[in-house]
């Protein structure tokens, strides 16, 4: 595999980045141009992955110094380089971003269209697909750091790129903020792993990791605190417990930047970098932690989603439940199912939130779903893709979530029962509430206001075929990858790339597929019992309801212990007490004593001899005295 | 010759100012910026000609000046202070085609006062005499004074006297601590034999004390940081940016330039302390930025807290760290006096600075808005920014260093969170939301501060992506500081790291059967000993001074592990 080949790769949605930034003026009118630009230039990307991707196939790849570009911050004892790593776990997220990416960007063309800021919308989303490349193509972990910063910052202008609008600039700040905290732990963990290797080379690393024995720092093993510190940084980036805050408000963004971002590809960075550093994991042990994190999340998520009825945030809390699932895979040690259930992920929420779009578009951008109902009469393309990929994500049997969820399922089983069964729960929980959020909005009577209902109708084909597109894969493609659960072709193409999972095909492995089809499909039922006919109350009805509706009131916690402390003590104690009043106040106070000082030393120039005179003599008589009698 | 045409050529242009004053106000400004561009172009001469393969010292010039009192003419540039002076001549034609149309009155006297000021701050980097030195440091305070003064906002007679106060009450500390190096150095000023003598004054912690004291006063370290705000809240913009950009880094140059090599001993004792108040200065920098009103006022915080950063670097004594303080030093000149730039293009348009009266600016002003967006990013430290790589080789040469405990970069780390708080909030409230009526016919920035700005961002993005030119430069001089300050500290290596350093000797001489024996201790004992044997080949003149000057029993180079 060639360099040039990756570095076309890299540089086509660079190149779309900055002709729809620089020249977006002169593109203004031209509004088609634009998208389609930007879309060939993701699509070149894709050309490329396949290239990459079928060399990969063939035995090839890139990785240690053949891939280096440049030497990028070097010194006498450090050399960080930008250099690209590429193996089966690359060329698996370069198809997904890609893939998923140009499927989008050709959305979008159609969902953006005559909004204002149409060339700014392209340019960030072209600046955001060149960040993901980097953060998957990277050869070390600064370069991935640079990749998942670059996200952050693209996740953070999107979120906010309606600005004019307070809560969705809030929403971007918010997203930037909590993913900073977990950079923090990133940038720590960095910094251990260098202390330990003299080097942040995934080559270098993985290689010379085999050894153990590591010194000891912050008071246990190197390797430990390095996995957990850059743990640290994915639970902020891929939304988890008690970091996940920022997702579901990042759901201010256009639509299309939910499903590309925020369900599709940046939110599964840190289950990529767990994956990659999957040899670390092993040899510290620490997996159960991320396991355990995963879990939690994904049933607290599912629980918040039951009570929600605005159809993005159902999605959103659907993302962070279903991002616990995949950390629940890379932390029991079944890498591979954590990243094929990334990729059967990208593909079905990826498709239900374009449809939530389709929807919003439809509707007049109205996402109450108490406000809908019936919509399949008008929108049938968009209620058929939807049901696929709630379907999928139900884990309704031969569907794509069914081959990925239940592998993870099955791997989680031999570490921890216990952990198998929140997880289980969570599968019926995820079922219910993703069937309700259909049966509420597709079918029963329209509760559509009048004045919307008029002009209802299905999306444009650019909106629609790519929706079509993506059914496709969302069924289909845990058949085709999955087929054999351990056995399948995704693990066998992956298989280099990870150690040796431990504790699989521990048990019969249909036996977990029927329960997980039992719980999928009973939890759509529950769902067409409770929904079928029904909508959700205006008002939650009891505590609990209540508690769940309110996000368990997280939100209003953080701020009232973490922001609003932090915010008033830096204002009245720090800036106004210690700052101007404390150290300022010193500062000041010593010029006014010493002009205090020279103003009644002043006092005694008068000017006056006869003043003087009399002084002298005092002083003389002192001195007289002082000798004669004192000495 | 070089380094004196560098240092004399804006002086030369405040004569022909002061003579041509009647000409008008575009032939004084045309002086003034042809001044300033032919200074910055002839210190690329600098640039291109400087060795980055030696620690030696470069175009140096020596001269005998009042030979009855040890002192001389004698300048001379390394691989750090070659970036301050590039750093100067670059921002002067800058902030003079910033301050274009913004002098109402005196505008001469303006133009003088910025020329006469950079000949001041290139002197400071230059010289090599300490009394040439402190002649150039309170000359350059004369004409700050005027254009604080005379140039400022309300209270600016205030700040400005509170600015040279402050400046002074450490420079006195500094002549006595100089007059005392004087008397030990066999009456004379000469840094280079000073250095041949380093680690053996007398009353080393007093003396250390002294300079670090009057640079601290201007770098500013928490808590002597509070003539800042007020100097920047009243200073015209163009003073701000210099006073942000260059003169800040007076105070940090003369850290590495005589704190660091001199009284290394002296370093070691006082590094717990010193770090501390960088630390606090970080987050504490920060978090009072955050609540501020005042545009220019959380700018100023803002350095505060990036200067912390610098301090801590110095003070991990490894090539990361201080490596990554110079560049930070360069980094924040340039970020921070663009925000300057940026906080003074509205504040001409507006008359305000206060983040209440803005919003909305984003729709209005979407060139200025991209612009201060970049600059943002570049002062939050985002990769790949410049910020970021100054930033990160920082915390990882303190992660490194056995100078202090890790705890201290995780505090510092913070500092990264909070500057994306207090730059995204501050950003949030100017930028976003709706645009108010009173801001709605501002225009867009003009072709003037288009280039104004447009070379800074070059910069940012440059150092950012490829940050090579400037590193390899700069790599020899921090490593001949790096052995000069680690001159005395072999005593203070911490238990924990002896430890370790014997353990990996251990697998080294016994590992040969123990075959899965530590891969990564084998890596490690090699490291250090490259790092020893690195530290030796590098060492610059003045160790090979040391050593015909008889004090060969110091260690030349103190391997240290990491």
């Amino acid at each position: 595999m060639s360099l040039g080949l990756i570095v076309v790769l890299l540089i086509s949605p660079f190149a779309g980045f900055l002709i729809n930034g620089l020249f977006g003026k002169w593109l203004k009118g031209k509004e088609k141009l634009s998208g389609w630009i930007s879309a060939l230039a993701v699509f070149v990307s894709f050309a490329c992955s396949i290239i990459a991707f079928t060399s990969v196939r063939g035995g090839g790849g890139m990785s240690g110094d053949e891939g280096i570009l440049y030497e990028w911050i070097k010194g006498e004892s450090f050399a960080f380089n930008i250099g690209f790593h590429v193996d089966a776990l690359t060329t698996v997220m370069l198809l997904v971003i890609t893939g998923v990416g140009f499927i989008i960007h050709v959305y979008s063309i159609g969902y953006m269209h005559g909004d204002s800021g149409y060339t700014r919308y392209f340019a960030y989303l072209n600046l955001f697909v060149f960040a993901m490349l980097i953060l998957v193509l990277g050869n070390n972990y600064l370069m991935m750091f640079v990749g998942w910063e670059g996200v952050g910052l693209c996740s953070y202008l999107l979120i906010g790129f309606w600005y004019e609008k307070q809560s969705a600039t809030d929403a971007g700040k918010k997203a930037f903020i909590v993913n900073r905290i977990g950079d923090f732990g990133f940038l720590l963990g960095m910094f251990t792993l260098f202390a330990a290797f003299g080097s942040l080379d995934f080559t270098t690393i993985f290689d010379s990791a085999d050894a153990g024995n590591f010194q000891q720092i912050f008071g246990a093993s190197t390797l430990v605190i390095a996995t957990l510190l850059l743990f640290v940084g994915a639970v902020g980036k891929s939304a988890q417990i008690p970091l996940y805050v920022w997702l579901p408000d990042a759901m201010e963004g256009p639509t299309p930047v939910s499903a590309l971002i925020h369900a599709a590809t940046m939110v599964t960075a840190g289950v990529y970098m767990i994956a990659r550093s999957a040899v670390l994991y092993e040899l510290a042990e620490t997996g159960e932690v991320v396991a355990w994190i995963g879990v939690l999340t994904a049933f607290f998520a599912a629980t918040i989603a039951l009570a929600q009825n605005d159809i993005k945030r159902i999605l959103a809390y659907s993302t962070v439940s279903q991002l616990g699932y995949m950390f629940v895979g890379v932390g029991v040690g079944a890498y591979a199912s954590g990243i094929f259930h990334l990729v059967t992920h990208a593909f079905f929420k990826g498709l239900m939130f374009l449809t939530a779009g389709s929807v919003m578009h439809a509707m007049a951008n109205e996402l109450d779903m108490r406000k809908m109902g019936g919509l399949r009469a008008k929108m049938p393309i968009t209620h058929w893709t939807f049901l696929v990929g709630a379907m999928a994500i139900a884990g309704v049997p031969f569907l794509s979530g069914f081959w990925s969820k239940d592998e993870i399922l099955h791997s989680a089983w031999a570490i921890s029962p216990v952990i198998y069964g929140i997880g289980l729960i969570t599968a019926f929980l995820t079922a219910f509430y993703m069937f309700r959020l259909i049966f509420v909005t597709f079918y029963g009577e329209s509760r559509v206001e009048s004045g919307v209902a008029s002009h209802l109708h299905e999306s444009p084909p650019v909106m629609w075929v790519p929706l079509a597109i993506l059914a496709i894969p969302s069924a289909l493609i845990g058949l085709l990858l999955g087929w054999g659960g351990h056995n399948s072709w995704f693990h066998h193409f992956t298989e280099h790339v990870f150690p040796k999972a431990h504790g699989e095909a521990s048990g019969n492995m249909l036996v977990f597929m029927g329960i997980s089809s039992v719980v999928g499909l009973a939890g759509i039922a529950f769902a067409w019992i409770r929904y079928r006919e029904r909508v959700p109350a205006a008002e939650p009805t009891h505590a609990l309801h209540k508690l769940v509706a309110n996000k368990y009131y997280i939100d209003e916690v953080y701020n009232a212990v973490i922001v609003q402390p932090i915010k008033n003590g830096s204002h009245y104690l720090l800036w106004r007490i210690l700052d101007t009043g404390i150290i300022d106040g010193i500062v000041n106070g010593v010029a006014a004593a010493i002009r205090l000082i020279g103003g009644t030393l002043r006092r005694l120039q008068t000017g006056l001899v006869q003043a003087y005179i009399v002084s002298m003599v005092v002083g003389i008589v002192l001195f007289l005295a002082y000798y004669l009698f004192v000495r | 010759m070089l380094l004196s045409i560098v240092i004399f050529l804006p002086l030369l242009g405040v004569i022909a100012i002061a003579l041509l004053r009647g000409m008008g106000a575009s032939a004084i400004k045309g002086i003034a910026l042809a001044i300033g561009l032919l200074t910055f172009a002839i210190s690329l001469g600098l640039y291109t000609g400087f060795d980055a393969t030696t620690a030696e010292l470069q175009f140096e010039e020596k001269l005998a000046w009042i030979p009855g009192l040890g002192t001389s003419y004698h300048l001379g540039i390394d691989g750090i202070s070659l970036w301050l002076v590039l750093l100067t001549t670059f921002l002067t034609p800058v902030c003079i085609l910033a301050a274009w149309n913004s002098v109402e009155k005196g505008l001469s006297g303006f133009m003088m006062s910025l020329l006469a000021l950079e000949t001041g701050m290139l002197g400071v980097f230059c010289a090599l005499d300490l009394f040439l030195f402190f002649v150039f440091w309170e000359s350059m305070l004369i004409p700050m004074y005027f254009l604080i003064g005379i140039w400022g906002g309300e209270r600016r007679i205030y700040a400005t006297v509170k600015f040279v106060l402050y400046t002074m009450a450490g420079s006195a500390l500094m002549l006595v601590g100089i007059l005392t190096l004087y008397f030990q150095n066999g009456n004379s000023f000469e840094l280079t034999t000073l250095y041949a003598k380093a680690g053996g004054f007398e009353h080393s912690h007093l003396l250390f004390l002294a300079f670090f004291i009057a640079f601290a006063i201007k770098v500013p370290l928490f808590p002597f940081h509070t003539w800042l705000p007020d100097a920047h809240v009243e200073a015209p913009t163009a003073g701000s940016v210099i006073l942000a950009g260059v003169l800040l880094k007076m105070g940090t140059y003369g850290i590495v330039r005589f704190c660091l090599p001199l009284f290394p001993e002296a370093v070691t004792h006082f590094t717990p302390l010193i770090v501390t108040l960088a630390v606090i200065g970080i987050i504490y920098g920060a978090l009072v930025a955050m609540v501020q009103p005042d545009l220019k006022k959380l700018v100023a915080y803002s350095s505060v807290s990036h200067l912390g950063f610098v301090i801590l670097g110095l003070f991990a004594k490894n090539p990361e760290g201080i490596q990554g303080s110079v560049l930070q030093m360069l980094n924040h000149g340039l970020s921070t006096g663009a925000l300057f730039l940026l906080v003074g293009m509205i504040y001409e348009r507006r008359h305000s600075r206060m983040i209440a009266d803005f919003g909305g600016l984003a729709k209005q002003m979407p060139i200025f808005a991209s612009i201060f967006m970049v600059v943002t990013l570049s002062s939050i430290g985002l990769p790949p920014l410049n910020g970021f790589v100054g930033e990160f080789m920082i915390l990882l040469g303190s992660f490194l260093t056995d100078a202090f405990s890790k705890w201290y970069v995780v505090f510092a780390a913070t500092g990264v969170i909070l500057a994306a708080i207090y730059m995204l909030w501050m950003f949030q409230r100017v930028m976003f939301g709706t645009l108010d009526k009173t801001n709605a016919a501002l225009p867009d920035l003009n072709a003037r501060e288009v280039v104004v700005l447009l070379p800074i961002l070059l910069f940012i993005v440059w150092i950012g992506v490829y940050p090579k030119p400037f590193l390899n430069r700069m790599e020899k001089s921090v490593g001949l500081v790096v052995t000069q300050v680690r001159q005395e500290t072999a005593p203070a290596m911490g238990h924990a790291e002896k430890q370790s350093l014997r353990d990996s000797e251990l697998v080294l001489r016994e590992g040969q059967s123990e075959t899965h024996a530590s891969k990564t201790d084998l890596q490690q004992t090699q490291r250090a000993r490259h790092e020893m044997s690195e530290g030796t080949s590098h060492l610059g003149v003045y160790a090979a001074k040391r050593r015909y000057s008889g004090r060969s029993d110091l260690p030349i180079a103190t391997p240290y592990h990491k």
